[in-house]
């Protein structure tokens, strides 16, 4: 495989994000993505650069145009971090039920 | 008592928020020492395979607790917590940061402000975290860290158990 460039980087950026948010709904070419924002044309590639590298777009030529597609399954990889962190809360609070136990217990003992 | 008492848990992008709510089956006045005594904090605080480990804390308005969470190979993230305010068994408030094991705050790692208050009722304590970041990004660049050190942690955990599963 080719060296894929994190996710997290490409979705850290602002500009990135708006772009995603754009093509969500439906795919458009890069002239219109870049319509949409007041950065230069290349800034505008190089970010939807970043994005298909991140595998979070893919891009198809139609015609001579090419057009940037959102792809579902690398949106879901991000919603399963949101899952890690909501993981580590309830690692971290099932703890806390156990130190809650033993406050109870020696409460008892008293 | 209720076995499957589960977290809630939200990310508010408009706030840059993440909100945690829990219910615990416990009177308030415990659930409120295990959150603001260094030695039942540590107990809990850092997810396993981590351990918290407080150096210095100092539960007042203006006081600040300096800890580390300590990694399974021995690996330190210090942290700092500054109380803001504090209104005793019901809500304190702190700004939390990344920093060196003497306290120095760092400046290139984000910041954030959070917000514990403490409800009681029938015999059952909520506890309601909101933890508020600078930007989207900063709260995006936690959520990621968290993400990889509980990622690493499990992978070297599943290390450790393969070899002794081939035996």
């Amino acid at each position: 495989m080719e060296k894929r460039r994190d996710v997290f980087q490409a979705i850290a950026d602002p500009t990135r994000r708006d772009i995603l948010c754009l093509i969500a709904d439906e795919p458009l070419n890069l002239n219109s993505i870049a319509e949409n924002f007041d950065i230069s044309r290349p800034a505008i590639s190089q970010h939807i650069k970043v994005l298909d590298e991140s595998g979070l777009v893919a891009i198809r030529k139609k015609g001579r145009q090419r057009f940037c597609y959102i792809r579902p399954q690398k949106i879901k990889e991000i919603d399963e971090w949101l899952e890690q962190f909501r993981q580590h809360w309830e690692d971290r609070f099932s703890q806390l039920d156990q130190v809650l136990t033993n406050l109870k217990d020696e409460n008892n003992e008293k | 008592m209720k076995n499957n008492i589960l977290t809630d848990f939200s990310v508010d992008k408009e706030n840059n928020t993440v909100k945690v709510k829990r219910e615990f089956a416990a009177p308030k006045k415990h659930v409120w020492a295990a959150w603001t005594e260094p030695e039942l904090l540590d107990q809990w605080w850092a997810p396993k395979p981590w351990k918290s480990r407080t150096k210095s804390m100092d539960f007042k308005e203006g006081g600040r607790r300096l800890y580390a969470m300590v990694g399974p190979e021995g690996e330190e993230h210090w942290c700092l917590a500054d109380y803001k305010s504090i209104t005793s068994e019901m809500h304190f408030a702190y700004r939390d940061g990344f920093c060196d094991s003497s306290g120095n705050i760092s400046q290139d790692m984000p910041r954030s402000d959070w917000s514990v208050e403490f409800t009681e009722l029938n015999g059952l304590t909520t506890v309601d975290v909101e933890i508020t970041y600078e930007t989207l990004s900063d709260l995006e660049k936690v959520i990621e860290m968290g993400f990889r050190e509980g990622f690493t942690a499990t992978l070297e955990e599943l290390a450790e158990v393969l070899p002794a599963m081939k035996q």
